[in-house]
């Protein structure tokens, strides 16, 4: 499977969305209806999936689904 | 002016059914609701047994977010809420919803989780604790939840007295209504500790019976072969309103909410004292916040947990407060068939005492095939007893000496 399909596949069940909104461009707050909690939970799923670590710094710069792809590509995961 | 409280909704998910009514049901059939536990394997505990909710779909309240997220007490607290809500026609808009509150009891809160986040912190270290983990083990998030989800915005509160809470949270939702703070209260108890630290910890302190091969037996009040109470779980709750704001609406009026009393033992944080003078004041209390004299009780649903002290020391304060009436009196507990619900009981048993009043009915008190010499009152074993009631009362007490009673009265303008 796509590193995307399966970056939108955990997306989608951990906030409760349909895939079709799980556009790369999507912001997980201001499109998705995550608030900090969510996406706190979101990492943490990130990085049990992938075996990554997020530091808060990363974090701060994941916005969009695009940006959480764009940054598992810079860990290595394909 | 005096302000009255009338019940006008019941939501509860109990051993015995997922609404207040096949709960109901069940008490007037005289079913037990207890099993061998599925939740998690008992078999290194001494106890295998309690009250589950079966064939419950928490899907029908919650979404697959808020299912991951929400501890079972939580979810429990919002079906109940959402059930009693729809039973009252309580529309919360935003003309009333400032003076809509909760009051929504919980002696252990979100054990489950809390057992499951340690687990995370032990294999995993701490980066693996769940950001959700502090509002699903906080006891006063079944309240929360509720008001978030109703959009009720008046006074909110969560008693934590043990097995106790679901009373006072009615107690403290009637004197809230009475007082003027607020004209509608949702309230009662919820618990859902099947757990295997709970179940561990109670057997620890001998509380649970042991009689694994026989579940649907092992909840006996008042019975010389009962050994412990089980554990149950589920939720209670009421809608509770000024009388004439339920009669502006129309509401339909199930009974009458006239006294409260609560005091404290003093004594010790698990055992109640001999004669258990505390909740035998607990109940003058509530007498006589009701103005009522003690003969005109007709029933009580006790607290009748099935451990060998408090049977027999509730039946002795009974005697002490009622005198030559106690023989007149149906007595029964109803934990016979649903478990001990813990701080759920309080709200269960409330429906329960509110139910047998608006339907003329007597619940039973289950399994007590050998009564015990030393409680020796009416405590209508086996059947249900068609019997107009016109006073009920309710008994719960909890650890660290709680005791807390509530008297409902038959609704008649």
């Amino acid at each position: 499977m796509k590193l995307e399909e399966k970056v939108i596949g955990i997306i989608a069940e951990q906030l409760d969305v349909a895939r079709e909104q799980c556009v790369p461009e999507a912001s997980f707050i201001d499109d998705l209806g995550a608030d900090s909690l969510d996406l706190m939970e979101l990492i943490m799923e990130m990085e049990e999936n992938f075996s990554v670590q997020i530091s808060d710094e990363e974090l701060e710069n994941i916005r969009t689904i695009q940006d959480v792809i764009d940054f598992l590509r810079t860990k290595g995961v394909k | 002016m005096h302000r009255r409280i009338v019940i006008t909704g019941f939501g509860a998910v109990t051993p015995l059914g997922n609404t207040a009514r096949e709960t109901w049901e069940g008490i007037c059939a005289g079913r037990s609701g207890i099993g061998r536990i599925t939740k998690f394997d008992s078999q290194a505990f001494e106890t295998k047994i309690a009250g589950e909710i079966k064939n419950f779909d928490p899907l029908s309240f919650v979404n697959k977010k808020e299912l991951r997220r929400l501890d079972d007490f939580i979810i429990y607290a919002l079906a109940a809420a959402e059930m009693a809500a729809a039973d009252a026609g309580l529309v919360i808009n935003g003309i009333n919803a400032e003076r809509v509150g909760v009051s929504i009891g919980s002696a252990i809160g979100g054990l489950s989780t809390l057992e499951k986040e340690k687990k995370n912190i032990l294999r995993f270290g701490p980066g693996k604790v769940s950001p959700f983990t502090i509002p699903a083990v906080l006891a006063n998030l079944g309240a929360g939840h509720v008001s978030i989800r109703l959009r009720a915005k008046g006074p909110i509160n969560c008693s934590v007295t043990a097995c106790a809470s679901g009373t006072c949270a009615i107690g403290d939702a009637a004197r809230m209504i009475a007082g003027g703070y607020a004209e509608t209260m949702i309230a009662g108890g919820v618990d859902a500790a099947v757990t295997p630290l709970a179940v561990a910890g109670f057997n620890a302190m001998q509380a649970l019976s042991i009689n694994n091969d026989q579940p649907e037996k092992a909840s006996r009040p008042f019975d010389s072969k009962r050994d412990g109470f089980v554990i149950s779980e589920g939720c209670g709750l009421l809608v509770m309103e000024e009388l004439s704001s339920a009669r502006q609406r129309g509401a339909r009026i199930y009974a009458e909410v006239i006294g409260y009393g609560l005091t404290s033992d003093a004594y010790h944080l698990a055992a109640p004292p001999p004669g258990h003078d505390g909740a035998a004041r607990s109940m003058k209390a509530a007498l006589a916040d009701a103005g009522i004299d003690p003969a005109d009780v007709d029933y009580i649903n006790a607290h009748g947990t099935s451990t060998p002290l408090n049977d027999k020391y509730e039946t002795e304060a009974i005697k002490a407060v009622f005198g030559a009436h106690s023989n007149a009196l149906a007595v029964s507990s109803t934990k016979s068939m649903t478990g001990h619900l813990l701080g759920a009981a309080g709200g269960v048993e409330a429906i329960i005492a509110a139910k047998a009043i608006d339907e003329s009915i007597i619940p039973p008190t289950i399994n007590l095939d050998c009564p015990d010499p030393a409680c020796d009152l009416d405590y209508v074993p086996h059947r249900a007893r068609r019997k107009e009631i016109n006073i009920a009362m309710s008994n719960t007490f909890g650890f660290g000496g709680v005791n807390a009673v509530l008297i409902f009265r038959k609704f008649t303008g």
